[in-house]
Parts: structure tokens; C-alpha cells; sequence
């Protein structure tokens, strides 16, 4: 038995980690035993807009945070042209709470392989890279391991399964910028270059990898492929909620007595996630604020929870999003304005440079929450925060601008008390953090 | 031709090409979209977000720089919402800006001050302590400064696009992100100052300038650079008689953009400690400081007593004289002194070439055709380092229009980068290179070849011949060297050709062969140095030199006329491409004179006024325009600092053009002849090639 950082839950809807848990569940033979490379030798059989269509049937949106209909996105390949097709993988899972991509890697790499190899038969690529964060080190070997295995038994290479389909597959580590799990810079570190994002349009689709069009999506998203082509996209689509197909693996971490990550069907309720699947917040405690999918995303008060379902339209309605499933649950122990500064350390570090105001706003706002939280902030900090976060929102050359201000606007706005009790240096009724559990494997 | 689009900005209507950026179609209609990054001709960069403007239909502000116009659209570039955009913008760039203007070289010219006067606070809101990184030194000329800097990337894709060279990149990220040049802490590149002017603050600084003055304290002169044959136009900063800095400030020359190290810093020969003040007589053996007067009167003399004696007289022109002075001198030398034994420095076959394109129209390129015509041949010349505007021409036209270049070169070259093909030959060995080209070229729907001292004599007509047999348009540009070579050429500097390419019908002593002549009486030598290498003369002529510096030639000299740089006179100069172009006085060299000013008062210290005529540059060139084939230009084009192409005279010239003569002196980036060597910029830069 593999050890699992977590128990899984009987919750779960398992589509994606089916294996996850499986004796040896990264080998190949274990794949083969549990449907693997089926969905491929299928695709081969089906034409390349069946391919396509089985996607766009399955209303699977892309699990790296924008969520685009992935059906569409392969669509706009333009598969007439004479330049070669390029699939790639962003596996560099960086978004702060979102530990999802690195265990579909860890536990089942096969299964990465054989989405990469179906969207290479739909748009004709000969060839797929997975970029991988480098703090994900160790992952590089599991999949370089799981790619040679598949090379040695003939499930890469040249004319697959007796078909004219060939793919190859390649790792490629990230040197551990955030900003390269933006598509378009992560194209550019591909390409061994800075890792800036480029002008868009022209999109990956039509200009991507070497000037090339490139497939572009998440771990995720390819890892539902090869269900989806198996079993239908119907099947896929029936799993969630109308707009959104399947499931999310949801990363839950923060204060819960049994954090970890689940694979939940769209449109879960939250509350029942928090409760049950995530084992409740410890000692008792309120839930503060949520994080649904990420720091990037606004943060919503316990109060805009109610009633809340973890699907792509439900978390607009609360104008916020779903992102990379990286679920944050913070009780009422929680410092928010240390939240803040938290957020915005790590965005202010991670910040390219390229364009002026996430490079320049991101440096400012960490340095006022820095002074604010030292206790030496004033009473127009709070405004200036807001203003700032503001002037970088929709101002900035790629979404890591909005990605620093929207969660700053929204805890400056729906916490502004807590930051003027900084101000009163009155003792706020601020309880001492409770130990937080940590994950571990075997845990 | 596309249909054109049709949109409205600020409520006005304006139809562009399908593919127009927004920010273009603006500045077509007069209105201007403040940008930092944003550079025409170079790559979209969308990275200062000062180009916002609004768009019907778009949820949020769009950079104007990376927008394609479409049909309808509906722009608005100055709202209350755009003006708050930017000055938010602008409040996070003066953040860690040091806003040390008061001691900036930028200051009164920098775009981010201009910025933050129509757009920015009055005050800031930033209380925290500054980002500070120290200024550092990349190279004798390039002063970086990173706290100032607003990483627009201007400098790293000029470097990159513009001049090949990609000397410059960004380290660090985020804040700390910062300019760094290819050798970890200096610069090893053209030093070419294109990142300098190109910055739009005062991060980037000359070290030839910096602290010096202030910009608006500074009158603001076009002129031509005198090294190369280009032909750029350098503009002179000059403040109390003194030259502060060289820059392309109006962009108005053949040039355009580009100045190389020389148009740019080079111009500080010109007040070396060693600059002749003074004319200098030989007495008992040494030459000794005297008046002008009596330099005059004893040349004068001299000269009148051995043309009336019919002796053997020489004379040497310079090759980056003015037009005027050399057409005045050869006139002098044929007309007052009654010789044919007249030459200069020759360095390219332009006889040959013209000769050779008789009957063809149209044939010589144009600094612009290189920009313009779809395919480039590089033959036996080393662009980027001995022409460098040439190269960058090439180079834009490469970027801009994928044109076809194709290098036939002895080395590697620059070229070779994006060329089309690269074809490595001995010297001479090009026009059985080129050979091999026959198909593509022939392909090709125009070309420009452009040659150099290797291809000369039959080698030029046979080149011309392979440039006919391909039946497409083809256009030549014999390579030459300093600023008024081909000027020299063209005032009939040589025994064989009169002004205007017309036989002379007599023969005439070589420069070479009066140096090394043992029978002539005297030498006259205006701003050559045919004893560079250190060869004695022949015999024993009564030498006289007009020159800047004591060089071995006027060490060598009885009488020595101190004279004027190009950039203390004025007149007409002709570049490689035959363009013609001002000189405009910047300063006056204490005690020196143009040599049109010297050759003036000899001849009528002679006697000779009415004969030879008045010597003021407008005069001569006025008499150049009325006698001179191909020289009837314009004169309002050139008066306003234009450029116009000389048409020479289109039919056989039928003399011994003397190839055997034709030398280039292969001056690099940073030679530039004798001149080169008191240039202390030109000197900084090799030695800090040597020490590293």
C-alpha cells in the first residue's frame, strides 16, 4: 500500500485518484490493470473532432484557476497549419494552498501520459513537455521513471499501437518562479528564456511553444482526459453540475481537523465540505474567512459562505472564484491583517518585474502591511492599501497584478475592523493560535 | 493594399492599415499616447502600462501599444478614468526613484518628468524607505544608474534588436529586478551609446557628458560626423564654445536613430591638448609658432615662386574635407599653381562603378534603399564594425521587412546572423563566391550589393555584369572610407578626373608617387597624412600642411596651417551613398581656420582672388551646383540639414581609373585613421579592451 498524506473520504467521488492508493499505483502495470492506456488506443480509433467533441461534451473547464471550456481551447488549434503541434503540461503548482497536481504526479503518472498522448491525437502533436515546478524535484524522477517505463513497452515513441499516431514526452523543471505558471511565461522558460509572460493574443493555441501551436493546460485537466474519452464525455459531464463537468481535486488546508486532498464533484456544498469531508475546524472554533481556490482569489467572510456550492458559477455569484482548488479555511484565531501581509509577501516576492505596477504595488503593500503589523501604521494606511490594490487591478500585463489585489481589496474591505484595531493598539479579542496540523505522508 | 480601417479616436475619424496598433493610429491624427516602453521599430514590451486608453466595449483599460484597431472601433485616450490610471502608474514608478533631478543629466529632457507634469501628484504618498542600489561604471562611456531606471527595456532590445549585439538583459526579479550588461559588471560591446539616448531617464548616462551641464543650457547643432563614410548626423550640444555631448536629438538625418561610438563621442578630438593654434614656420631646422601673416606670406611666396619657376608641384587633398574646399583646392592646383599632380587617399572604386553603370538609371543605393529593398548582398566588408550604419540599416531592414541578406565576407560577420546565406571567401575571391548565389539572387525581385576595397577595377564591371545578367533592378554602393572620401573623388581630387567624373586629358603623379618622388619641388598637403607610417619622403620638396595635430606628415612640413575640424566649419560633405549633406560650425577652435579660409587668403595673398574666386562656402558651393555634374541639388534641402543623392554624370568615363591606388584603411568601431588616435573616448574604449 502506497502511504497517502491523507485518508480519503467516503465523499469523494474518485474519478482522477482511483488509483491513488493502489500498491505501486505509479508503475505502469498497475495502470494497465485499472483501465490504463484504453482511453488512447480508443482515441486513435476515433477522429481527431470526435476527440475534441468527447471534450467539449464532458463541459471540462480548465482546473489551473481561469477555468476555460478545455473542449474550446483544443478547438482553436489550428490543425491545417504546417508548423508542428506542441502539448504542454503546466505542472508548476505554485498557487499558495493548492497541493493537487504534485500527488496526480506522485501516484499516477500514467494517467498524465495518456491525457498528454489523447490531446496530441486530437490536434495532431507529435510531442508534449511537462514543465515542473523545481521545488517539485523529486516528481521529475517519478515521471521521467513513469515515461521511460511507457517508452520500454512501447506506450511513447513511433507508431503506437500499430497506428501512425507517434508522441513523444519530455520533463522540463521550472527554477522556481511563480510567474512561470502563467502560460505564457512558462512558454517562455520552455524555451530556456526569462520567464516574463508574453503579449497575448495570439494566444498558446495559435502561437505557443516555439512559435508553434500548443495545447496548453493544466496537470488536472489532462489527467481527466483519459476517463472522460474512456467512459464519455456525458458521464464526465453528469458528475458535476451542469456548466461544469466532473470533479475538482480540492486542496483542503488551514484550520480543519482533517485536512488534505479530496477529489469532490462539482457543486459540493461547502459547508458540508468543511464539516464532514475536511473533519471541522479544530476546538470548536468559528470559521473566520475561506479561501476557495487559492490566494489569488478574493476571500469571502464566513457569512458569504452560507449556502455556497464549490462550482465555477456559485463562487462568481459570491464574486469570487474557484482557481486552483487550493481551499483555505481560516477560525476566528485568525490575524487577518497578518493574512494580508501574508498574501502579499509572497506575491510581492514572486512578482516578475515586467510591468510597473504589480512590480512597484506589490513592493509598496508589503512594505505598508509590514509597518502596519509592526504597529506602526496609520489610520490613512488602511485607504492607501485599498487604493493601491485597486491601481494595480486591471492595470497590470498579466493576471498576477489582479492575483496580489484582488485578496488585499477584499480582506481591507470586509476586515477594515481589524485593521483599525491595529491603530487603537487596543487588546483585540485575537486568540492565541491553536497548533495547526500539518500534512505529512502517511498521516 | 488591404482595405483600410476605420475607427474613432477622441471622437475623430481615422483609417489605417488592417494590423495598425492603436497607439499608431493615434499619432496619425496628431494625438499622442504617453508611453515609456513603447519604441517604434522595436518589439512590443506593454510593460509600463502608460498607453491605457479606453475602448467601447472593453470591460477594462487596454495598452494602447498592443492593440489592433478594428473596424468601429470607438478610443478614447484622455478620460478622467485614463487620467487616474496613470497617475497611479506614475506614483508606483517614483516610488523607489531616487528624484534626484536637480543633479540628472535627464533633467529638462526626460520623459518621466514631462510624465509626471501632465499626469502625476503633486505629492507623494509613499513613506517608505527607498530601494537603493550605488551607480555603476559599464564601460568608459556607459554609466548605469539602476534606482533610476523604470525597466522600459528600451536599452536591452536597442542593444539586442537594433545593433545586434545584445550586450544588455535584466537580473533579479520582481522589485530588485535590474539591468545588467553581458559581463557580469562591464560592458563588452559597440559603445555605441544607443542604450544611453534611448533611455528615456537618467539611468543610463555618458560618461563623456555626465555632470557637465545642464540640456537647456545647450545650443543644439546638426552636423555631420566627420569619421566614417556614412554620413550620420550627429547633434552637437555645445554650451560656451564647447561641445558637451553628440546625440541624434531630432532624428533628422540619414540616420535616423542611430549614431555609432564615433558620431556620438568621438567628436573630443577636436580640443586635444596637442590641437595646433598657431602656424608654425620652420626655422633653423625647427618649426616655430608664428603669426598668420607671416605663414602667408612666406607660402604665398614660396608657391608663387615655383609655379612662376615651373616646378614640380604636388598636392594631397584630405578625405574629410568639406566639398567646397576640395573643389577650391583642385581648383587652386590646376588653375594657380598650374599642376595636374593632384590625389587623395583613395579607398573605394567608385570610378570604376560609374564607369561600369553607364547608361543605367537608378543604380546607386541610397542610405534608405538598405532599409527598403527586399534583398541585401554584403560583399567583402565587415559592415557592423567599418560601417556601422550601413549594418543597422541592414539590420532594421531584416527586423522590419525580412529582407533577404547575403553575406559573401572573408570572417564571420554580423550579417551571418539572420542572413539568408553566408558564404566564407578569400579575399577577392567574392565575385566566384557570389557566383554561387546566382539562383537566389536571381530570385530576388530587387537587390542592393554592396562592396568593398577588395572588388575593384575589372572585378567592379564584372560584378556589374553579374548584377545586369540577373535581369532584376540592382543598385551598388561602393564602399569608402571617412566622411568626404567620396566627396574627394568627386571634386576631381585625382590627376585623371576633373569635378563631375570629365577626363582631365593630362596625367598626373599619384599621392604615393609624390611622396616617393625624388624630383618634386614642393608638397602641398591639406589634412592628409600620406607619411602615417613613417616612410621619408623621396626627396627634398618645401613641404606645406594644413592640419589639426603635428602628425608625422606635418612634422615633416616647412610650413604648418592650423586648421578647422568638420565641426568649426561649414559646408557640404557627400557620403558613401552619395548623399549630400551640412556641415554646420559648432564651435571655433582657438587660432585655427577652415582650410577653405586658408586656401582663401593664400590665393589672394597670391594675387590669384580673381582667378580662382571667392572662397566663402556658400560661394563655392554655389559654383559647384552650377559646374559640377550631378551636383545641382536643392539648395533649400540641403540648407535645412536634407540629403540629397548625387546624380552623377551617367556615361563612360573614359580614364585608368587606377585601382591599384584604391586602399581602404579598414578603420574598426573604434579607429578612425590619424584622427582616431586623439580621440581620448576612441583611446578609453581600447584600453579597456586590453585590460580585460
Amino acid at each position: 500500500m502506497t502511504k497517502l498524506y491523507n485518508e480519503p473520504s467516503p465523499l469523494e467521488t474518485r474519478v482522477l485518484t482511483k488509483r491513488f492508493g493502489l500498491p505501486n499505483s505509479a508503475s505502469l502495470d498497475t495502470y494497465l490493470a485499472t483501465d490504463g492506456y484504453v482511453a488512447i488506443r480508443k482515441a486513435i480509433e476515433m477522429t481527431q473532432d470526435d476527440v475534441i467533441n468527447e471534450v467539449k461534451a464532458s463541459n471540462l473547464r480548465g482546473r489551473g484557476g481561469a477555468g476555460f471550456p478545455t473542449g474550446m481551447k483544443w478547438g482553436f488549434v489550428p490543425r491545417s497549419s504546417p508548423k508542428p503541434k506542441y502539448i504542454v503540461v503546466n505542472a508548476d503548482e505554485s498557487e499558495p494552498g493548492t497541493c493537487k497536481d504534485r500527488l496526480l504526479m506522485e501516484y499516477d503518472p500514467h494517467q498524465l501520459i495518456e491525457g498528454m498522448m489523447i490531446a496530441g491525437r486530437a490536434v495532431d502533436a507529435k510531442a508534449g513537455y511537462i514543465y515542473i515546478r523545481g521545488e517539485y524535484r523529486y516528481l521529475i524522477d517519478i515521471m521521467d521513471k513513469a515515461i521511460a517505463e511507457a517508452y520500454q513497452r512501447g506506450y511513447l515513441g513511433k507508431n503506437l499501437f500499430g497506428s501512425d499516431f507517434s508522441f513523444d514526452c519530455y520533463t522540463h523543471t521550472g527554477a522556481g518562479a511563480y510567474e512561470c505558471g502563467e502560460e505564457s511565461a512558462l512558454l517562455e522558460s520552455l524555451e530556456g528564456k526569462r520567464g516574463v509572460p508574453r503579449i497575448r493574443p495570439p494566444f498558446p493555441a495559435v502561437v505557443g511553444a516555439w512559435q508553434c501551436p500548443t495545447i496548453l493546460n493544466n496537470v488536472e485537466t489532462f489527467c481527466a482526459v483519459p476517463p472522460i474519452i474512456r467512459d464519455g464525455g456525458a458521464a464526465f459531464a453528469a458528475l458535476g453540475v451542469p456548466k461544469a463537468g466532473g470533479t475538482r481535486l480540492t486542496c483542503l488546508s488551514g484550520h480543519l481537523n482533517k485536512p488534505g486532498v479530496y477529489e469532490l464533484a462539482l457543486g459540493f456544498p461547502l459547508d458540508k465540505m468543511i464539516n464532514e469531508v475536511g473533519g471541522g475546524i479544530p476546538n470548536g472554533r468559528k470559521l473566520k474567512a475561506f479561501i476557495p481556490g487559492g490566494s489569488s482569489c478574493p476571500i469571502l467572510t464566513a457569512a458569504e459562505c452560507e449556502g455556497l456550492t464549490m462550482d465555477y458559477d456559485s463562487m462568481a455569484n459570491a464574486k469570487t472564484m474557484l482557481g486552483s482548488g487550493g481551499v483555505v479555511v481560516m477560525d476566528d484565531t485568525t490575524d487577518m491583517v497578518k493574512v494580508a501581509l501574508r498574501i502579499m509577501r509572497f506575491y510581492a516576492h514572486e512578482s516578475c518585474g515586467w510591468c510597473i505596477p504589480c512590480r512597484e504595488g506589490t513592493a509598496w503593500l508589503r512594505k505598508i502591511l509590514t509597518r502596519f503589523v509592526d504597529g506602526m501604521g496609520t489610520k490613512q494606511d488602511i485607504n492607501l492599501i485599498g487604493d493601491l490594490a485597486h491601481n494595480m487591478l486591471g492595470r497590470t500585463f498579466c493576471p498576477l497584478g489582479d492575483a496580489a489585489a484582488l485578496p488585499t481589496i477584499s480582506i481591507v474591505e470586509k476586515f477594515r475592523d481589524e485593521f483599525e484595531a491595529y491603530l487603537a493598539r487596543t487588546t483585540v479579542s485575537i486568540p492565541v493560535q491553536s497548533d495547526l496540523p500539518v500534512l505529512q505522508p502517511g498521516m | 493594399m488591404a482595405e483600410l480601417v476605420s475607427l474613432t479616436i477622441d471622437g475623430r475619424t481615422v483609417q489605417v492599415p488592417p494590423g495598425t496598433l492603436v497607439i499608431d493610429a493615434a499619432k496619425k491624427i496628431g494625438v499622442e499616447v504617453p508611453a515609456f516602453c513603447y519604441y517604434e521599430g522595436l518589439s512590443l514590451q506593454a510593460a509600463c502600462r502608460m498607453c491605457l486608453v479606453e475602448v467601447e466595449k472593453m470591460p477594462k483599460l487596454m495598452a494602447g501599444c498592443t492593440l489592433p484597431v478594428a473596424e468601429g472601433m470607438v478610443v478614447r485616450t484622455e478620460t478622467p478614468t485614463i487620467a487616474k490610471a496613470r497617475k497611479s502608474t506614475l506614483e508606483f514608478l517614483l516610488t523607489n526613484h531616487p528624484l534626484d533631478c536637480p543633479v540628472c543629466d535627464k533633467g529638462g529632457e526626460c520623459e518621466l518628468q514631462d510624465m509626471v507634469f501632465r499626469y502625476g501628484a503633486g505629492e507623494s504618498r509613499y513613506t517608505e524607505i527607498k530601494h537603493h542600489v550605488d551607480e555603476k561604471q559599464w564601460s568608459p562611456v556607459v554609466y548605469f544608474d539602476a534606482p533610476r531606471c523604470i525597466l522600459c527595456y528600451r536599452c536591452v532590445r536597442i542593444c539586442d534588436e537594433g545593433m545586434g549585439v545584445g550586450a544588455l538583459g535584466v537580473i533579479n526579479r520582481g522589485v530588485v529586478s535590474e539591468i545588467a550588461p553581458n559581463k557580469t559588471d562591464h560592458l563588452e560591446c559597440d559603445e555605441c551609446g544607443m542604450c544611453i539616448d534611448i533611455c528615456p531617464v537618467g539611468a543610463l548616462t555618458s560618461g563623456a557628458y555626465r555632470y557637465k551641464t545642464r540640456p537647456w543650457e545647450m545650443q543644439h547643432v546638426g552636423t555631420i560626423c566627420t569619421h566614417c563614410s556614412n554620413g550620420c548626423k550627429t547633434t552637437l550640444g555645445v554650451r560656451n564654445n564647447e561641445i558637451m555631448r553628440g546625440d541624434n536629438r531630432d532624428q533628422s538625418g540619414v540616420n535616423g536613430e542611430f549614431l555609432c561610438i564615433k558620431g556620438r563621442y568621438a567628436f573630443d578630438f577636436y580640443h586635444h591638448q596637442e590641437r595646433l593654434q598657431s602656424p608654425l614656420v620652420r626655422k633653423n631646422g625647427k618649426l616655430e609658432p608664428v603669426s598668420w601673416k607671416e605663414a602667408l606670406e612666406a607660402a604665398a611666396a614660396r608657391l608663387k615662386a615655383a609655379r612662376d619657376a615651373g616646378s614640380k608641384i604636388g598636392v594631397i587633398g584630405s578625405t574629410r574635407t568639406s566639398n567646397e574646399e576640395n573643389f577650391y583646392l583642385q581648383k587652386f592646383a590646376r588653375l594657380g599653381l598650374g599642376t595636374n599632380h593632384i590625389d587623395h587617399h583613395r579607398t573605394g572604386d567608385v570610378v570604376t562603378l560609374l564607369d561600369a553603370l553607364s547608361g543605367q538609371k537608378d543604380a546607386l543605393a541610397t542610405t534608405a534603399d538598405l532599409y527598403e529593398k527586399p534583398a541585401i548582398v554584403v560583399l567583402g566588408a565587415d559592415l557592423a564594425l567599418e560601417h556601422p550604419l550601413l549594418s543597422f540599416q541592414i539590420r532594421a531592414n531584416f527586423r522590419h521587412h525580412q529582407a533577404r541578406v547575403y553575406a559573401v565576407t572573408e570572417k564571420p560577420v554580423r550579417e551571418d546572423k539572420y542572413a539568408a546565406a553566408a558564404i566564407r571567401c578569400d579575399a577577392a575571391g567574392e565575385l566566384a563566391a557570389l557566383e554561387t548565389l546566382r539562383e537566389k539572387l536571381a530570385n530576388e525581385p530587387e537587390l542592393v550589393i554592396v562592396f568593398g576595397d577588395t572588388v575593384k577595377g575589372d572585378a567592379v564591371r564584372k560584378l556589374v555584369a553579374f548584377g545586369s545578367s540577373l535581369g532584376k533592378p540592382v543598385k551598388y554602393v561602393a564602399l569608402v572610407d571617412y566622411s568626404n572620401s567620396r566627396g574627394a573623388m568627386d571634386m576631381g581630387l585625382v590627376p585623371e578626373l576633373l569635378p563631375g567624373y570629365r577626363p582631365s586629358g593630362q596625367t598626373g603623379m599619384s599621392a604615393g608617387e609624390m611622396v616617393a618622388s625624388g624630383d618634386l619641388d614642393m608638397l602641398y598637403i591639406v589634412g592628409a597624412n600620406p607619411l602615417e607610417g613613417g616612410q621619408p619622403l623621396g626627396g627634398k620638396p618645401f613641404v606645406i600642411v594644413h592640419e589639426m595635430f603635428l602628425t608625422e606628415t606635418a612634422q615633416a612640413a616647412d610650413i604648418v596651417f592650423p586648421a578647422s575640424s568638420a565641426y568649426e566649419k561649414n559646408g557640404t560633405v557627400t557620403s558613401v551613398t552619395g548623399e549630400v549633406q551640412q556641415l554646420k560650425k559648432a564651435v571655433q577652435a582657438m587660432g585655427t581656420k577652415p582650410d577653405l579660409e586658408i586656401l582663401g587668403l593664400l590665393v589672394r595673398e597670391m594675387g590669384l582672388a580673381a582667378q580662382i574666386g571667392p572662397w566663402t562656402p556658400d560661394k563655392v558651393f554655389q559654383e559647384i551646383r552650377e559646374t559640377v555634374p550631378g551636383y545641382n541639388m536643392p539648395l533649400p534641402v540641403i540648407a535645412t540639414g536634407g540629403a540629397v543623392q548625387t546624380a552623377p554624370v551617367n556615361g563612360r568615363i573614359e580614364v585608368d581609373a587606377r585601382p591599384d591606388l584604391v586602399r581602404s584603411s579598414r578603420d574598426g568601431l573604434f579607429t578612425s585613421g590619424t584622427l582616431g588616435r586623439y580621440s581620448k573616448v576612441l583611446n578609453s574604449v581600447v584600453e579597456g579592451r586590453h585590460h580585460t
